[in-house]
């Protein structure tokens, strides 16, 4: 199969197109077909991405199942997937099927609804493997317009303002990217990724308006990116759409969004900043490393004080996305590792959460922390299940959420031991808020009213948190099923990173004798 | 055999946590229970046939990332062995005991299954307890570390309807992350100079380490120093040191059979083990075993001052646990690292069983905990006033004097603590442990005073209706009431002998010292100047490393009579005390707390840490987290945005139109101008071939 890749990649969207030609009405029996085409796409994407992983050759560190056309306009059409992007994509395909389970109780347009996932997942896959520029400013920002939509029309009371939100932070970050693309191609020539990271931009401090640019060009660009990827991820202090997003989102929204949209900044940040820019990463990289810190003790210290559910775990987001940005700018093997970890056993253990609170919104239509209590009286499966992915959130060894932590942390403590020390401090804190939250949800007797008659899950919500609490404890005991995987591919990265700045260094010497 | 060892209670854990359904209640307890007892049979079988020769056997592999290697691994020395037996030991006595314990608890209501999951935690506890102790690299170490912080949550929290139950729970595990933070910084120090966290990589590199400068936050340190001191926080977390202690005493919320097994015989310990296996690296860091020293003698003394006036039964025995810790760490601080382990060996048995004993009295009198409501219980309990009775003789340290072994377990091992004290010069430690025992023995024979001696105080049905507990519960106690008797007499040699024999048992080899070695010992205690054997070997070649140089072991049986009559006279002085208090004058101890009211309240609560640290730290971080979400997210944040965007967005909204949903328009829209610009320019200046 020689576009393989393109089949799973458009895959969702050939599903979305045939669900919005040929479906008709609004009656029962159209939702529940909306429900299956688009449980049967994305299952069929999964399963074929599995050929992908595979196939997939580990000791090969270059891009793999590349295609490449001509498209439109002289642009090329250009996919590939390497050691960093390959379990992006198989984290996106295993996803979505949970996430349509988890929408099976959606009862307002459903069709449009299912579309809007399915598009979704081909934008987000196409963000992973496209290995052209404009390919991938597509995918990136077309990406955000069915979230926009799901959040705007599925979501709850305040959806307006939230969607708003998130629209206003990326607005920014977008057009500084297109400038740095256009910036890129005229220092570069071409479009091609995989030209680009090979190329050298000009890392040649100058002046601009007065200012001292260190590195040069190569800093301005990282900034560009930066802005798009910072917010993304997103990293304080430019984090406060996702709070409102999340409460906002409705659950499968939320899963989406946690999963797998905030995997996109730190993919961006590994495929472009560090190996495209190495001088300017390496000149913003203390700030990034502060940023870091500053997102763990800050976020885990408001995620304490919460009141809604869904915001103290979108705080925790926050807070763990910063131990990503970290370990991707210790820029070291453990550093990158653990980053890439990270953000692959977030995709399940926040996924869960917020399936996890999905479940008991489902049943008392609230997010009030206050409004619960007790629940393990009645609800013991769920119970279990909550304090699982309670404990892989505060990082607990032998769950999947302790391996990125730990890499990361390792990572930074040999590049600035300050923020190693403020970012570990944040294990307490996680501690502190998560085992708070659970605490007063599950534990304790349970005397609210109406809470009396609450339901355990139902077969279909044990099935879907089945794969989840399969791969947070496999990973967490056997990590190797991931940094085997990456790890060639991370190594030469780091290896091409250390060479580059080296040359700048040995060019910026010889410049100034 | 190790192996199934180590997996054992992992098997149990699931089975009867999940498969009780399956097989029934009873049955899936029995399993758990059986398994334990095959882990325990194993274990004694490894620890008295066990050679010294350390083995590795790997597992499968763990975090595997560039230079960083570690695999899940069992490492056997002699120090797993220590630990192995008592961990197996103690928690299958306590899986057997809980059969009666947790029996028609009248925690729970009527049909409703609380007993397998009782017993799952248990042994999931055991198992993480095993691959602690079992592992050869810091981070599986760090795994049964967290792992038992984990159980210990559940099972303190396992009265999940009582508030107070669920607040301990949350407080042991935040507590023990504050140590686990130490931990972590020390794990990752270690591995930044030595490029592993495997221990024998660590160990080989030690020396070096003691003379490698490390940058770390504003200065540089001493590696060694610094990486010893962090990893030393991780273990005041876990073994509940002065400044991290605070979690113990509300761990008794926790059914009493649990505290018995985690907090006291076992995982309070770990760190007393952590400090015993990287005694390589503790070796060669003078001032933080210095601080190890101090802060072990201050706990002991802190923590029995405490345990003075305390009148809940399990409470005074958790704070007694906190002391004897402090014995334990003042042992290993001064580098009498098999000293440590010696009071560790013993203490798990006799403290276990007071633990048991203490629930076997609460059994009888219907959870009753607070001892002002016993009195007279010795004819109602007749096998547990027995079984404590030896324990508070093995907790106090009876024994014939100046005969070294002669006596209870806790007299050989307490006193081999406080004599290594004295020879290694530390002052301050030696009579912070002294005083101690005095405080022990008073407030240990206040607790069977006010139990088992006197009138009946307080609720008159209860007392009607005490009663003896059961079989299962009495077996245990006579099991562990044997290690109390006999483990300080049988092992005296082993841990506190002569240092031929203490290496030998630790599978080091022994060489004559070296002649500056010798004349040093000489010159610091004339007496003890026949110093034939020191270690030998590079560090970690044996289960715990004791440079040339440290001769305290072998100077400790030289101190002077005084110093080895000292604990008796202490714990004599404390018995006549207590007898004094509780059986000659009753109404003393009232008037004495009524005349020092600021000094009996200051003890009673406990020198006030709950409340200076919920003032210090608990109260501002929820105050910084309200302020950081309303001011800093809110109005800083959020306010610059909506500043921002309130120029630029009526703008782009009236372009697109509706208001409502034109942002997403306005979007799309911004974005296809985007490309165009972009696909424009491209084309004009050549195009992308």
């Amino acid at each position: 199969m020689d576009n393989l890749l393109s089949i799973v990649t458009f895959t969702p969207a050939l599903a979305a197109l045939i669900l919005a030609i040929f479906l008709r009405g609004d009656d029962e029996a159209a939702n529940r077909n909306a429900k299956w085409v688009a449980m049967f796409a994305t299952s069929a994407t999964f399963l074929v991405s599995l050929f992908i992983l595979f196939g997939f050759d580990r000791n090969d560190t270059g891009f793999q199942f590349v295609e490449e056309t001509t498209w439109i306009m002289g642009l090329t059409y250009k996919m590939g997937v390497d050691g960093i992007s390959v379990l992006f994509v198989m984290l996106t395909t295993f996803m979505m099927p949970l996430v349509i389970a988890a929408s099976w109780d959606v009862n307002t347009r459903v069709k449009e609804y299912m579309i809007a996932f399915l598009l979704l997942e081909t934008l987000m896959l196409g963000v992973f493997i496209a290995l052209d520029l404009v390919l991938f400013y597509l995918f990136f920002e077309a990406g955000l317009i069915p979230m926009f939509l799901i959040i705007g029309i599925w979501g709850g009371a305040n959806r307006i303002y939230a969607s708003f939100k998130f629209f206003l932070y990326t607005f920014l970050g977008s057009v500084l990217m297109l400038v740095a693309m256009v910036g890129m191609y005229a220092d570069a020539g071409t479009t091609d990724i995989e030209a680009l990271l090979s190329h050298n931009f000009a890392f040649e401090s100058f002046s601009l308006l007065g200012v001292q640019i260190v590195g040069g060009l190569q800093t301005l660009l990282f900034l560009a990116f930066f802005a798009s990827f910072a917010v993304k991820m997103p990293m304080w202090p430019v984090h406060t759409w996702l709070p409102d997003a999340h409460v906002q989102a409705p659950t499968a929204g939320s899963v989406v969004l946690a999963a797998i949209l905030l995997k996109l900044g730190g993919y961006g940040f590994i495929r472009f900043s560090i190996p495209m820019f190495p001088v300017g990463s390496e000149v913003m990289t203390p700030l990034v490393l502060w940023m870091s810190a500053i997102a763990i003790v800050y976020t885990s210290l408001v995620a304490l004080v919460q009141e809604d559910m869904k915001k103290l775990i979108a705080y925790s987001s926050v807070a763990h996305m910063g131990f990503v940005t970290m370990g991707i700018f210790a820029a070291n093997q453990q550093g990158i590792d653990g980053a890439i970890f990270q953000m692959l056993s977030h995709g399940f253990i926040s996924g869960a959460l917020f399936l996890c609170v999905g479940v008991i919104y489902d049943r008392m239509h609230t997010r009030e922390i206050d409004a619960y209590g007790g629940l393990v009286n009645r609800m013991p499966a769920y119970a279990l299940i909550f304090m699982l992915f309670t404990m892989a959130n505060v990082g607990l060894p032998g769950t999947s959420g302790f391996v990125g932590e730990f890499l990361t942390l390792m990572a930074v403590f040999q590049v600035n031991t300050w923020v190693a020390l403020v970012a570990t401090s944040g294990v307490i804190f996680s501690a502190a808020y998560a085992l708070w939250l659970y605490r007063r949800v599950v534990m304790g007797d349970l005397i609210k009213e109406s809470l009396k008659s609450i339901t355990d899950m139902t077969r279909r919500e044990r099935a879907i948190f089945a794969p989840l609490v399969v791969m947070t404890l496999l990973l967490g005991v056997y990590p190797a099923l991931i940094l085997d995987v990456i790890g060639p591919s991370v190594a030469a990265l780091v290896d091409q990173y250390d060479t580059a700045l080296a040359a700048a260094e040995a060019a910026t010497q010889v410049a100034s004798n | 055999m190790e192996t199934i060892i180590l997996f054992a209670p992992l098997v149990g854990a699931i089975l009867c946590g999940f498969g009780w359904r399956i097989f029934g209640e009873t049955a899936a307890m029995w399993i758990a229970t059986g398994l334990l007892f095959l882990s325990a049979i194993l274990s004694w079988v490894v620890f008295l046939t066990f050679d010294g020769t350390t083995e590795q056997i790997q597992i499968l592999r763990f975090i595997e990332s560039g230079s960083l290697s570690t695999d899940w691994a069992i490492r056997l020395d002699r120090l797993t062995a220590i630990m192995l037996v008592v961990i197996t030991t103690v928690s299958s006595l306590v899986h057997l005991y809980s059969f009666g314990y947790m029996d028609n608890d009248p925690q729970w209501r009527e049909g409703e299954s609380y007993k397998p999951r009782f017993f799952a935690y248990l042994s999931f506890f055991t198992f993480a307890m095993l691959m602690l102790v079992t592992a050869d690299n810091l981070v599986q170490m760090f795994f049964g570390w967290e792992g038992v912080g984990v159980a210990s949550y559940l099972l303190i929290g396992f009265y999940y309807r009582k508030p107070s139950a669920n607040a301990a729970a949350i407080k042991a595990f935040v507590v023990n992350r504050v140590g686990d933070f130490g931990f972590a910084l020390g794990i990752f120090g270690l591995f930044y100079l030595t490029d592993s966290i495997n221990f024998d990589d660590v160990f080989a590199a030690a020396p070096e380490l003691a003379e490698t400068q490390l940058t770390f936050l504003w200065t540089e340190w001493n590696a060694a120093n610094l990486l010893a001191f962090l990893l030393f926080i991780g273990a005041m977390g876990k073994s509940a040191q002065l400044f991290l202690h605070t979690w113990l005493p509300d761990a008794m919320e926790g059914p009493t059979p649990v505290s018995a097994l985690i907090h006291a015989a076992t995982m309070v310990t770990a760190g007393v083990f952590l400090v015993c296996r990287m005694s390589p690296l503790m070796e060669f860091a003078p001032e933080a075993m210095a601080f190890v020293t101090v802060l072990g003698a201050a706990t002991a003394f802190f923590a029995a001052t405490v345990g003075l006036v305390q009148t809940d039964i399990k409470r005074v025995i958790a704070y007694s646990t906190c002391s004897q810790l402090g014995y334990m760490f003042v042992a290993a601080g001064v580098g009498a690292y098999p000293v440590a382990m010696f009071h560790l060996f013993t203490h798990a048995w006799f403290k276990a069983m007071l633990f048991l004993g203490a629930g076997s009295v609460i059994h009888g009198m219907h959870h009753e905990q607070d001892m002002m409501n016993y009195g007279g219980l010795r004819k109602k309990l007749p096998y547990t006033f027995w079984t404590m009775l030896i324990g508070t003789l093995a907790i106090t340290g009876v024994g014939i004097p100046l005969s070294g072994w002669i006596g209870f377990a806790g007299f050989a091992s307490k006193d081999a603590v406080i004599e290594s004290a004295y020879a290694a010069g530390s002052g301050f430690a030696f009579w912070a442990l002294v005083i101690a025992a005095l405080f022990t023995s008073f407030y240990s024979w206040r607790v069977m005073f006010l139990t088992f001696w006197g009138e009946p105080r307080g609720d008159k049905h209860t007392h009607e209706h005490a009663h003896e507990s059961p079989m299962v519960m009495l077996i245990p106690l006579g099991v562990l009431s044997l290690g109390a008797i006999f483990a300080g007499a049988i092992w005296y040699s082993s841990f506190f002998g002569k240092p031929n024999e203490i290496i030998k048992f630790f599978g080091g080899e022994y060489e004559a010292p070296a002649e500056d070695i010798k004349t040093a010992v000489a010159e610091r205690s004339p007496k003890a100047s026949e110093l034939k054997y020191v270690m030998a070997g590079a560090p970690g070649d044996a289960g715990v490393y004791m440079a040339p140089e440290n001769t305290v072991i072998h100077e400790a049986h030289y101190v002077p009579t005084w110093v080895k009559l000292s604990p008796f006279v202490a714990m004599l002085i404390g018995f006549v005390f207590a007898f004094w208090f509780y059986i000659r004058n009753p109404a003393l101890p009232k008037r004495l707390a009524e005349n020092q009211r600021p000094l009996y309240l200051f003890l009673k609560n406990k020198w006030y840490f709950d409340e200076i640290y919920d003032f210090v730290f608990i109260q501002p971080a929820l105050w910084i987290g309200k302020q950081l979400w309303k001011k800093g997210d809110g109005d800083v944040i959020d306010g610059t945005i909506n500043g921002v965007s309130m120029g630029i967005v009526p703008f782009f909204t009236r372009l697109a139109g509706r208001a409502q949903s034109g942002y997403i328009f306005t979007y799309a829209f911004a974005m296809v101008i985007g490309i165009a610009i972009l696909i424009t320019w491209m084309t004009l200046s050549g195009g992308a071939n």
